[in-house]
C-alpha cells in the first residue's frame, strides 16, 4: 500500500504536483492517468525518493522509501526517460543493480528471460530500440520480484505485442496479490487493464474511482439504425416512445435500447434497415472531458492536423463513437478482460 | 539501509563494465611513462646545455615524473567519467532508486574508483621511476636515496587524489561535459602558466596540482624552481584537503537536490 499525503511540489513559480492526497492498494491495478506536463513522472519520483517534495509525504507501507532495506525487493520502478548506462550491457546493467540489493545473479538471467532480452543480454544497452530499452527498464523494475511495481508509461515504444504482453503482466503480478501503479495518457489502455484510476490534471486530484464505476457513469451505450425509409422509421420510433437523435450520415442514434427491441420492431413495421448495432461512447471522451480544463500543452490543428480536443458540453461526433459490430449487442474487443470495457476505443477517429 | 559491502560490490561491477575505464587507466599510464621517459632520455643527451642552476638542483627523480602533467589529464577523464556517465546516461536515478542512501552510494563509488585509481597511480610511479632511471644513466638515483622512495608513493598518490578530485567536481556539476570542460583547461593549462607568472604564482601555489606536485621532488628548488612555502607533505596535505572539500561539495549537492 502506497499512501500520498498532501503531495506538493514547485518548481520554481510551477506547482507540478498539487496537495496530491490518495493511496495506492494491493491486489490491484491502479492507473494512473493525466494528460502531458500533469505531474505523473514527477510524483512517481517523488515517491522514489529521487525528487524532494515541497510539502507533504509518501508512504510505503507505512515507510519513507529511504526507511526501505534494499528498496529493489520492496519496489520495483520503471521511469519515463532513459535510465541505463548505454555502454554497458543489458545482463551487466541488471547485474550491478542486483548486486547493490543482494539480489543473485541467478535473477538477472531470469527477468532478461520475463521479458525477452535473453538474445541480447550482452550486446550494449545503447544499440536498443526504443522497446527493447522499455523492456530492460521493466526487467529492472522485476530484478527484485517486488510486492509493489511502478511503470511509468510502459507501453510507450512497444509493439502491439509487447503492449499485450505487459498488459497481461500487469494483470497477472496484480492477481498474485501486488500493487501495481502505472501511468498513461490512454483511459482506453486503462480501461483494458486497471482496477482503480487516479486522474490528475496540472497536478490536482481529479478523480480517484474504480475502473468500474468510471465506465458506469462515463461511458454512454446506445443503438445506431441507419435506414433508406428514414422518416417512416422516425415515426415508427416516435409511436413507440423512443427518442431518436439524428446523428452525421443519416444516421439515428437511439439510447435506452437494445439491439433485439429495435430489430423486432423495425421488422414488425417493414422497415428496411442498413444498420443496426449497438455502440459503446469512447470513455476517452469522458477522460477529455474531466482534463479539459487542466490540459496544458494543446496542439493546434493546421492542415490535416488533429482535432483540438472537445470541451465540456461537446455533443457526441461521430468522430468519438465506436464501431461496435453490426448487430452484435455487447461486443466487446479482442483479448478483453475486464468487465464492461470499451470495444475498439483504440481506433479514435481522427 | 542499504549494505555496504553489496553497495562497494555493484560499484566494482560497474567500473569493470564500462569500456571508458580500461581507455582512460591505460592512457594514464602509458602517457605518463612514456612522455617521462622521452624527456629522461632528452635530458640525459642535453644535459650539458642545462644552466649552471639547473644543473645545481638536478633531480632525476622528479625528472622521470615529468609526463604526469599530460597523464594526470587522463586521470581526470576517467574520474569525470566514472561519476559523469551516471547523469549523462540518466542511470542515476536507477542507482538512487536501488541505492536511496545518497551518501552510501557517493563514498562506495568513489572509495571503488579512487583506490582503482591510486593502484594505478602507484603503478604508473614506479614504472615511470624505473624507466626513468635507466635512461638517466650515471645521472640517475635508486629508490634507496634519501627522500626518493617517498617522492616515487608521492607521485602514485598525486595521480589517485588528482582523479578523486575530478570525481568529487563532478558530483558538484553533474555533467562530464561540464567538468572536463573545467578541468582539463584548468590543469593543462590555466595552472601551469599562473605558476609561472610572478604574484600570480603567490596563489597558483596553492593549487591542489600545484601543492601536491610537491611531493614528487626530492631537490629542494628542484630545476630552478622557487622555494615553497610548504614541504613535501604539507603539500600533499593542501592537495587532500582540495579532494576532502570537493567529495564533500559533491555530496552535498547529491544529498540536496533532486535527482
Ligand atoms: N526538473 C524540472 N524542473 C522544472 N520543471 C519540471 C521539472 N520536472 C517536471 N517539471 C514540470 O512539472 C510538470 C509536470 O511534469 P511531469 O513530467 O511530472 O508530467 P507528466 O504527467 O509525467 O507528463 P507526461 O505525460 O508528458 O510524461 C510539467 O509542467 C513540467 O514542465
Ligand atoms: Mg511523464
Amino acid at each position: 500500500m502506497i499512501e500520498l499525503e498532501g503531495l506538493t511540489k514547485r518548481f520554481g513559480s510551477k506547482v507540478a504536483v498539487d496537495h496530491l492526497t490518495c493511496q495506492v492498494r494491493p491486489g490491484m491495478v491502479t492507473g494512473f492517468l493525466g494528460p502531458n506536463g500533469a505531474g505523473k513522472s514527477t510524483t512517481m519520483r517523488m515517491m522514489l525518493d529521487l525528487d524532494n517534495p515541497t510539502s507533504g509525504t509518501v508512504r510505503i507501507d507505512g515507510k519513507h522509501y529511504h526507511e526501505l532495506q534494499e528498496p529493489l525487493k520492496y519496489i520495483g520502478a520503471l521511469l519515463d526517460a532513459k535510465s541505463m548506462h548505454g555502454g554497458r550491457s543489458a545482463y551487466n546493467n541488471l547485474l550491478c543493480l542486483a548486486q547493490s540489493n543482494r539480489i543473485p545473479s541467478s535473477r538477472v538471467d531470469e527477468v532478461l528471460d520475463t521479458v525477452g532480452l535473453s538474445g541480447v543480454a550482452k550486446k550494449k544497452s545503447k544499440g536498443f530500440s526504443l522497446g527493447m530499452g522499455q523492456r530492460l527498464g521493466i526487467a529492472s523494475a522485476l530484478l527484485g520480484d517486488p510486492e509493489i511495481l511502478m511503470f511509468d508509461e510502459p507501453v510507450n515504444g512497444l509493439d502491439p505485442e509487447g503492449i499485450h504482453w505487459i498488459r497481461n503482466l500487469m494483470k497477472a503480478l496484480a492477481a498474485e496479490g501486488r500493487t501495481i501503479f502505472v501511468s498513461s495518457h490512454l483511459m482506453s489502455e486503462m480501461a483494458l487493464t486497471a482496477d482503480h484510476l487516479i486522474v490528475i490534471g496540472q497536478g490536482r486530484l481529479l478523480a480517484d474511482t474504480s475502473m468500474a464505476d468510471f465506465i458506469h457513469e462515463n461511458s454512454r451505450s446506445y443503438v445506431r439504425l441507419r435506414s433508406p425509409q428514414q422518416e417512416r422509421l422516425r415515426d415508427v420510433l416516435h409511436q413507440e416512445g423512443f427518442t431518436a437523435v439524428e446523428a452525421d450520415g443519416g444516421t439515428l442514434e437511439i439510447d435506452g435500447a437494445t439491439t433485439e427491441e429495435l430489430g423486432e420492431l423495425a421488422a414488425r413495421h417493414q422497415v428496411v434497415l442498413h444498420e443496426l448495432s449497438s455502440q459503446r461512447a469512447s470513455l476517452e471522451e469522458a477522460f477529455m472531458q474531466m482534463t479539459a480544463g487542466s490540459v496544458e500543452y494543446h496542439a493546434h490543428s493546421g492542415p490535416g492536423g488533429a482535432e483540438p480536443p472537445p470541451t465540456v458540453g461537446a455533443g457526441w461526433g461521430e468522430g468519438w463513437q465506436q464501431p461496435g459490430g453490426t448487430a452484435a449487442p455487447g461486443t466487446t474487443a479482442p483479448g478483453t478482460t475486464t468487465p464492461g470495457s470499451v470495444d475498439g476505443t483504440e481506433n479514435k477517429g481522427a | 539501509m542499504a549494505s555496504v559491502p553489496a553497495v562497494l560490490n555493484s560499484e566494482w561491477t560497474k567500473i569493470r563494465t564500462v569500456s571508458s575505464t580500461t581507455w582512460t587507466l591505460i592512457c594514464a599510464f602509458a602517457v605518463t611513462v612514456a612522455m617521462s621517459a622521452a624527456l629522461c632520455a632528452l635530458l640525459n643527451a642535453t644535459f650539458d646545455d642545462l644552466s649552471e642552476a639547473e644543473q645545481a638542483t638536478f633531480d632525476p627523480t622528479l625528472v622521470s615524473f615529468s609526463g604526469t602533467v599530460l597523464g594526470q589529464l587522463a586521470m581526470v577523464v576517467f574520474g569525470v567519467l566514472v561519476v559523469g556517465t551516471e547523469y549523462s546516461s540518466g542511470m542515476i536515478r536507477t542507482s538512487l532508486a536501488a541505492v536511496p542512501q545518497r551518501g552510501t552510494l557517493l563514498f562506495s563509488k568513489i572509495t571503488v574508483a579512487g583506490v582503482l585509481a591510486l593502484v594505478v597511480g602507484l603503478l604508473t610511479s614506479f614504472v615511470s621511476f624505473f624507466l626513468g632511471q635507466a635512461l638517466l644513466g650515471d645521472r640517475g638515483t635508486d629508490l634507496g636515496a634519501d627522500n626518493v622512495l617517498r617522492a616515487v608513493v608521492g607521485a602514485g598518490l598525486y595521480m589517485g587524489l588528482i582523479a578523486i578530485f575530478s570525481m568529487g567536481v563532478t558530483a558538484m556539476l553533474r555533467s562530464s561535459m561540464l567538468s572536463l570542460g573545467i578541468l582539463v583547461p584548468f590543469f593543462f593549462l590555466i595552472s601551469q602558466i599562473l605558476i609561472a607568472v610572478p604574484y600570480a604564482k603567490d596563489v597558483a601555489r596553492y593549487f591542489p596540482d600545484q601543492a601536491g606536485s610537491k611531493i614528487m621532488q626530492v631537490v629542494p628548488e628542484a630545476m630552478g624552481s622557487d622555494p615553497s612555502p610548504y614541504g613535501p607533505w604539507a603539500g600533499l596535505g593542501i592537495m587532500v584537503a582540495w579532494v576532502v572539500a570537493a567529495v564533500l561539495g559533491g555530496y552535498l549537492v547529491l544529498k540536496n537536490r533532486d535527482a
